[in-house]
């Protein structure tokens, strides 16, 4: 008869630390957390002796005194006298700003020519292969800079737009004065505006909104709602019936009666810019930086999108477009109902981390003086106050918080066209 | 009869393809004229490519290579008749400056008492081209020349930045003593107690011992040395290359260790790993070299002032590492998990299994991430210009300023365009040149 007996009851021993893989583990973390503490704490009271030889105490009232810079390209109102805080705000504006508009462009160039270099044409994709390598290997940078040298040498002065028989005349019709300080573009002006709905009184972050956009935008939203509803009877009727109604004439008039409706009763007009002696007045001015920089960030990224989509195409495996044409489905039709949408699974997580790059590159601004965040409260703010620990640990966080947030919103999008798999 | 057929009883010899569809028409045909849409796409673009090249070369073709300033190009075209933006390329400022384009302010014999010191980043890079080359062409170079690739990491800095040769040396020591005493203290006690042991040996040796051990045999042979030359007077392409192949060596092992830790079932270390890894993949680049202009030596033991190069280096090597661990953690989620097994099943104990077994297949599958990675960091080197380093860039803002060659454009940033392009797509091409050596699978 076998006796089943217990293992023998181990008692701990120090070596168990070390050489007993079920107690190593705590040891080795423990070891790196202590290592981790101390490192930062040595870094925290290197700083504070540091700090206190300099005299420094870290303190964040700066942000409150008035800045005394002007910061000429801006979405909201600001001035000389508003304080840092309201600076380093109109710096994260300014952020958004380009990365947004440089993430639209980005994506509508990089899938143009991502689907060109695919083209069958040999002539077509040995071109776009051409602007994806010239853009891929060279540095951002360069071609920010080298953007902002081109618009300042080679665009003519406004004066140039002078006179009986002018060098330079406006392009579209008149409307859009490009010159080497800027492009001038028509502003939307309302006759009987709704005027402006302010946040945060009369507080440093106040932004106000304008009414009337909003109200545009409430007509644009109920359109495409009424949109929504006109095809979902569409499609029921075709499910009942076979026969789609046509459509298109009553979704055209969704989108276009309803805005158009808002735009009339709000007396939609556009001011176009003018020359007043030696400069344009009226429009909406955009700077040389903002364009450079949005060109740049715009071009040099696409050559990135136009890659990851051409790399998401070809991973859609052949038989798909196959058994499209077997169905009888035409080529554009297969693209759009077949590859794209199994394509854009494949294509979506790099496309969030190249506009987080986007975003992150749009700090490069500082090299043609576009005043975003790091113009703002890590460049000039930095060097008036001379609080560089509160300014560029400020600067950080906030890109961080960005880039999170961006992040955050992408793998959400993401997870929710995810196959769902077993 | 019998020998009426009413078909064809041989066989007819096999008739050539129609002349419209072979050779160069037919490849036409198919490649640019397939269609109606295809035939003016491929006119719009020929069109295009022809007008552009037509500009180019035309704008390039200008005989001023010897101009001593922008005036003088514009007076050299003025007399060839061309005239206006797009008259003519002005080359003389290559000619100039290209020199300060490469090596910075490195001395080059111009000032009084300084010698012509270039030869050293020059041979610096060669040496670097053979120390990669039994990392990049393992088959075609002696198995003995990895001792190159092992001594480099001292030679470098030492023919950069002179000084004597025992410093370098004195480093170099610290590492063969902790080898050494991990190998003797390995026999007497656990590997793990052994290898910390080494660690603290050898920087015990690197804090106490290597400075004056060096100092005192510098000033025995003072004739064993390099001139000094100091970080500043750095620029060019060669900071770039230096800061680009200092971080780019560095970056691969933290890398590695960073994304073994984020992989490890340890949480703390996993946090600490995910924590670093995710801030500085969150922040731009800039605002880390904000941190080593500016807040590096405050973080720094009271009185410590160490250089801006230095700084910037350590910046950018923590940049690339994070980014790199991502890289090989991708490399390691994409090894089946069959692989982790079989070394368990061998009985390899952690460190062995990443090394025989996951590592050298998690660095192949990443080798493509890991070349972008090295691509991207080369790259974003010219943004030391914000902080005030004389990268090409900022080279060209000094440039550009003096009165000669004020208004120049295209000639400056098309160069220094074309030296990264030539680096980075070098690279590229060399990945995907490993990519298909390295593939075993039968595609």
């Amino acid at each position: 008869m076998t006796t089943l007996t217990d293992p023998p009851k181990e008692s701990f021993r120090l070596s168990m630390l070390i050489y007993d893989t079920r107690y190593r583990s705590m040891t080795i973390q423990v070891i790196a957390m202590i290592g981790f503490l101390v490192l930062f704490g040595w870094l925290i009271s290197n700083t504070a002796q540091n700090l206190q030889a300099l005299g420094k105490e870290p303190s964040f009232r700066f942000l409150s005194e008035p800045a005394g810079y002007d910061i000429n390209q801006r979405l909201i109102d600001y001035n000389s006298q508003a304080t840092h805080l309201r600076a380093a705000f109109v710096g994260i504006l300014n952020t958004l700003l380009v990365a947004v508009l440089g993430c639209i462009t980005a994506t509508v160039l990089g899938v143009i020519i991502g689907v060109l270099r695919l083209s069958k044409n040999w002539l077509v994709s040995r071109l776009m292969s051409v602007y994806v390598e010239m853009f891929r290997n060279v540095p951002v940078l360069l071609w920010i800079v080298l953007i902002m040298a081109i618009l300042i040498e080679t665009l003519p002065a406004p004066r140039a737009f002078r006179g009986a028989e002018p060098e330079a005349t406006m392009k579209l019709f008149d409307t859009v004065a490009v010159t080497n300080r800027g492009v001038y573009v028509p502003e939307p002006l309302f006759s009987n505006s709704l005027g402006n709905i302010s946040f945060f009184g009369e507080h440093s972050l106040r932004f106000d909104i304008s009414l009337d956009l909003l109200a545009f935008l409430a007509a644009l939203i109920l359109g495409l709602f009424i949109r929504s509803k006109i095809n979902a009877r569409a499609n029921a009727l075709q499910e009942s019936t076979g026969d789609r109604p046509r459509t298109w004439h009553l979704n055209l008039a969704a989108i276009v009666v309803p805005t158009g409706l808002v735009l009339f009763a709000l007396g939609f007009h556009l001011g176009y810019p003018e020359l007043k002696g030696f400069n344009f007045k009226g429009g909406t001015h955009m700077r040389n930086s903002l364009i450079a920089l949005w060109l740049a960030l715009s071009l040099y990224t696409a050559a990135f999108i136009a890659e990851i989509v051409r790399a998401g195409i070809l991973a859609i495996s052949k038989g798909q477009t196959e058994a499209a044409s077997a169905l009888g489905l035409r080529p554009n039709r297969t693209m759009s109902l077949v590859i794209l949408p199994q394509a854009l699974r494949v294509i979506i997580p790099p496309l969030i981390s190249n506009y987080l790059n986007l975003t992150k590159n749009s700090s490069l601004a500082i090299a043609v003086g576009y005043m975003d965040l790091t113009g703002t409260l890590m460049g000039v703010t930095m060097n008036q106050t001379g609080r560089e620990l509160e300014t560029v640990l400020t600067g950080m966080a906030i890109y961080l918080a960005i880039s999170l947030l961006i992040s955050m919103a992408m793998n959400w999008y993401n997870n929710s066209v995810k196959l769902v798999e077993r | 009869m019998s020998d009426v057929s009413f078909v064809r009883t041989e066989m007819l010899p096999q008739q050539s393809p129609p002349a419209s569809s072979v050779g160069f028409v037919g490849w036409m045909r198919e490649n640019l004229f397939s269609g109606v849409a295809n035939s003016i796409l491929t006119v719009v673009s020929g069109v295009f490519i022809i007008y552009t090249l037509w500009f180019i070369i035309g704008w390039a073709w200008s005989p001023t290579w010897n101009a001593q300033s922008l005036n003088e190009c514009r007076a050299i075209l003025h007399d060839l008749g061309r005239e206006g933006h797009w008259a003519g390329a002005c080359w003389g400022v290559i000619n100039d400056r290209w020199e300060q384009l490469l090596f910075g302010f490195y001395p080059n014999g111009t000032e009084a008492g300084v010698a012509d010191m270039r030869w050293r980043p020059i041979l610096a890079f060669v040496l670097l081209g053979f120390a990669l080359a039994p990392v990049l062409y393992a088959e075609k170079v002696p198995a003995k020349m990895i001792y190159l690739t092992m001594a480099y990491p001292f030679i470098m800095p030492w023919l950069l930045w002179g000084g004597s040769i025992w410093g370098p040396i004195m480093v170099a020591a610290g590492f063969v003593i902790g080898y050494i005493g991990y190998r003797v203290l390995s026999q007497l006690a656990g590997s793990l107690i052994a290898l910390i042991l080494s660690v603290v040996l050898a920087v015990a040796w690197w804090l106490f011992a290597a400075g004056g051990i060096a100092g005192m045999l510098a000033d025995l042979t003072p004739a064993l040395g390099l001139e000094p030359v100091e970080s500043r007077k750095f620029g060019g392409f060669m900071l770039s290359i230096t800061i680009g192949v200092v971080a780019i060596g560095l970056s691969l092992p933290i890398g590695i260790v960073l994304a073994l830790g984020r992989q490890s079932d340890l949480l703390i270390v996993k946090s600490l790993c995910v924590g670093f890894i995710e801030f500085i993949r969150g922040v731009p680049l800039i605002t880390l070299l904000f941190v080593a202009s500016t807040l590096l030596n405050i973080f720094m033991p009271p009185g410590t002032d160490f250089d801006i190069i230095m700084r910037v280096f350590i910046m950018v090597t923590l940049f690339a590492s994070a980014y790199m661990a991502e890289v090989i953690r991708g490399g390691l989620a994409a090894l089946p998990k069959g692989q982790y097994e079989g070394a368990d099943s061998l009985g390899l104990n952690y460190w062995q299994a990443q090394r025989l077994i996951i590592m050298p297949q998690a660095l192949k599958i990443s080798i493509p991430g890991i070349v972008s990675t090295f691509i991207g960091v080369f790259k974003d080197t010219t943004l030391v210009s914000v902080i005030g380093l004389f990268d090409p860039l900022n080279l060209t803002n000094a440039i550009r300023a003096d009165s000669d060659w004020n208004g120049i454009v295209w000639e400056l940033y098309g160069f220094i365009a074309l030296l990264f392009f030539v680096f980075c797509y070098g690279m590229s091409r060399y990945s995907m040149y490993l990519e298909r050596k390295l593939r075993t699978d039968h595609h």
